[in-house]
């Protein structure tokens, strides 16, 4: 069945994906380590707690403390995921991760639940708008954002897998399941959902769902869209985005501000390439707030309508 | 650890100061204050008490040296080249392009450096993160740390210390270099730290307080804390002298990182190589 077949009403949270595979990956390492701070219940790693509890910290509320202890593990062997919320995991421990994981290059990832706008009711104090774009500027890290469940998984095993620091973003709130259990993904190289010639849609995250709806809806009108999962920002799948030029208008839409995330990425390369157009949707530059998700998403033109109208507007 | 007699201890802390003093004089940069106060600690430490192989800087069993005030590496880079770790030259490369010895620890570059330090405040939580793995994995390995006073004003310091309790790190001993000044001044007019050995205690440390440069006094209370085996981290309050060795810099806060001309670097040699008085 292709994935713009598939029933978007199923739905399941990303940090569920982290939560589920990490116990997988720490049954098959002994030296994978979760380092929590406090808020594992919400982080979703209760499980491995309960499971494998000599490869778990809990630190407390002390995630800076927690970032330089897990560097301090990765120098002995150990694989250690620090598994917080996304605003402090990106800038609550941003001297750290860069001073003692990412200037060393040790294997320490940064696994963050409640990315975007999706701890939608908690406000703008608790929506990540910036975090990959700061992550993106810091060398040696590679920077994720799974589209759905099993996307997410697969990711995690990856960068389970690979040397070096690895920021992963999940979502708190459900996101339809897009993908089938089986498909693979690479990190570094963006899933090809679909492909086309009028338009290029690349998106990441939770909002892959809106661009692969935008994309039903385009092609039914007769526009013929080519659709990629982003998923790694960093190091950003140059090729994939070059191969777009050839269509020559791409949009972006993420769930991050419009600044230094996916669409600025897709932009350098773009302009570096010197021909094709880019629009960008995305937070427009502006703190959220306590509302639902869904309008959140509408104040920042981050919606399916959206996509579909800049997609006319650019053709 | 080696048999070594406290003459030859502090024989070696007269060599690890006139080796940080060139390295800084030859860099003209450096931090000389700081690394004149830690001397005598990373003398017993290098010379006696720490087990590293130099030949095999990354050995799995090693004790680990976090020096979590990154910016004295002049005192543990003269420690790494007297003991063979890098080549004796090397000190005439300090903080030059391609060199092992940066600016600041850089794990990196430099063989024996556990852990790239410098920016204040981090280095004891990377050291606890390697006591709970020692801890874990059933290994006898003991994690040395290095923490300045001024440091201690840093909120992570006590983000580690509670964590290393909490995880009963007696394989963790701290070092606070107690030499009451920092950038600025005296810590106790930037922001007093009040009783620091206090405070560790408090916290759950086994907390001891001994005068720094002492080689009896640090090597009796090395003895000491090598057989505590008591489920508690041991933290070494140790009251020094920033720039101790060298009159004209000893308690003067604008030695912390200034490197000295010809005619300093000839006389603070000169007056290092007496031995402390």
């Amino acid at each position: 069945m292709s994935i713009l077949e598939k029933d978007l009403t199923v739905k399941k949270a990303t940090r569920e994906a982290f939560g589920d595979e990490i116990v997988k990956l720490g049954k098959e390492n002994k030296n994978i380590y979760v380092i929590d701070v406090d808020i594992a219940k919400s982080c979703k790693t209760v499980n491995f707690i309960k499971q494998l509890p000599n490869q778990h910290i809990n630190v407390g509320i002390a995630e800076q403390n927690a970032a330089g202890l897990a560097a301090g593990l990765a120098t002995t062997g150990k694989i250690p995921f620090v598994s917080t919320y996304a605003v402090f995991g990106s800038l609550r421990m941003l001297e750290q991760i860069r001073q003692e994981v990412c200037y060393p290059n040790l294997n320490v990832k940064i696994a963050c639940s409640h990315g975007g706008l999706t701890p939608a009711n908690d406000g703008g104090s608790h929506q990540a708008i910036e975090d990959m774009g700061v992550l993106r500027s810091v060398p040696n890290m590679t920077v994720i954002m799974g589209a759905d469940y099993y996307s997410t998984r697969k990711l995690v095993e990856q960068a389970a897998k690979v040397y070096g620091p690895v920021y992963l973003r999940f979502t708190r709130d459900t996101v339809p399941m897009i993908y089938d259990e089986n498909e693979e993904f690479t990190i570094g190289k963006a899933k090809k959902i679909k492909d086309g010639s009028d338009i290029a849609i690349i998106a990441n995250g939770d909002t892959v769902r809106l661009a692969l709806e935008a994309t039903k809806e385009l092609e039914k009108q007769g526009i013929s869209v080519k659709l990629l999962d982003m998923h790694t920002i960093k190091p950003l799948d140059r090729e994939a985005v070059v191969d777009c030029l050839n269509i020559g208008k791409i949009i972006t839409v993420e769930d991050h501000n419009i600044l230094n995330g996916l669409g600025s990425a897709v932009c350098e390369v773009v302009a570096e390439e010197g021909k094709g157009t880019v629009r960008r949707i995305g937070v427009q530059d502006q703190f959220g707030q306590s509302a639902p998700y869904e309008k959140l998403l509408e104040l920042n033109g981050i919606t399916v309508e959206n996509i579909i109208k800049t997609a006319k507007e650019l053709i | 650890m080696k048999e070594i007699s406290i003459e030859e201890l502090k024989e070696k802390a007269i060599q690890l100061r006139k080796t940080a003093l060139t390295m800084i004089y030859g860099a003209q940069s450096g931090h000389p204050g700081g690394s004149l106060s830690a001397a005598d600690i990373m003398a017993a430490l290098y010379f006696k008490e720490m087990n590293v192989d130099p030949h095999n800087p990354n050995w799995e069993d090693r004790d680990r040296f976090v020096l979590s005030k990154g910016h004295v590496c002049p005192i543990q880079y003269s420690a790494l080249a007297l003991r063979g770790f890098v080549p004796y030259e090397t000190i005439y490369t300090l903080r030059e392009y391609g060199s092992p010895f940066q600016g600041h620890p850089d794990m990196k570059k430099c063989k024996g450096i556990d852990i790239s330090t410098g920016s204040l405040g981090q280095g004891l939580s990377c050291g606890v993160g390697m006591a709970i793995a020692g801890k874990r994995d059933f290994k006898d390995y003991r994690v040395f740390s290095l923490v300045g006073d001024g440091e201690c004003q840093e909120g992570q310091i006590w983000e580690a210390a509670q964590t290393a309790v909490k995880y009963q790190l007696d394989n963790l001993i701290v070092f606070v270099d107690n030499n009451r000044l920092q950038i600025d001044g005296f810590c106790d007019e930037i922001m007093p730290l009040q009783d620091l050995e206090k405070k560790f205690d408090a916290f759950g440390f086994e907390t001891k307080r001994i005068n720094g440069h002492s080689m009896e006094e640090i090597v009796e209370t090395l003895d000491e804390v090598r057989v505590a085996k008591n489920g508690r981290p041991k933290c070494i309050i140790c009251d020094t002298v920033k720039g101790k060795g060298v009159s004209f810099m000893e308690d003067v806060a604008d030695w912390h990182g200034v490197a000295p001309n010809e005619e300093q670097y000839h006389q603070a040699m000169e007056e290092v190589a007496g031995g402390l008085r």
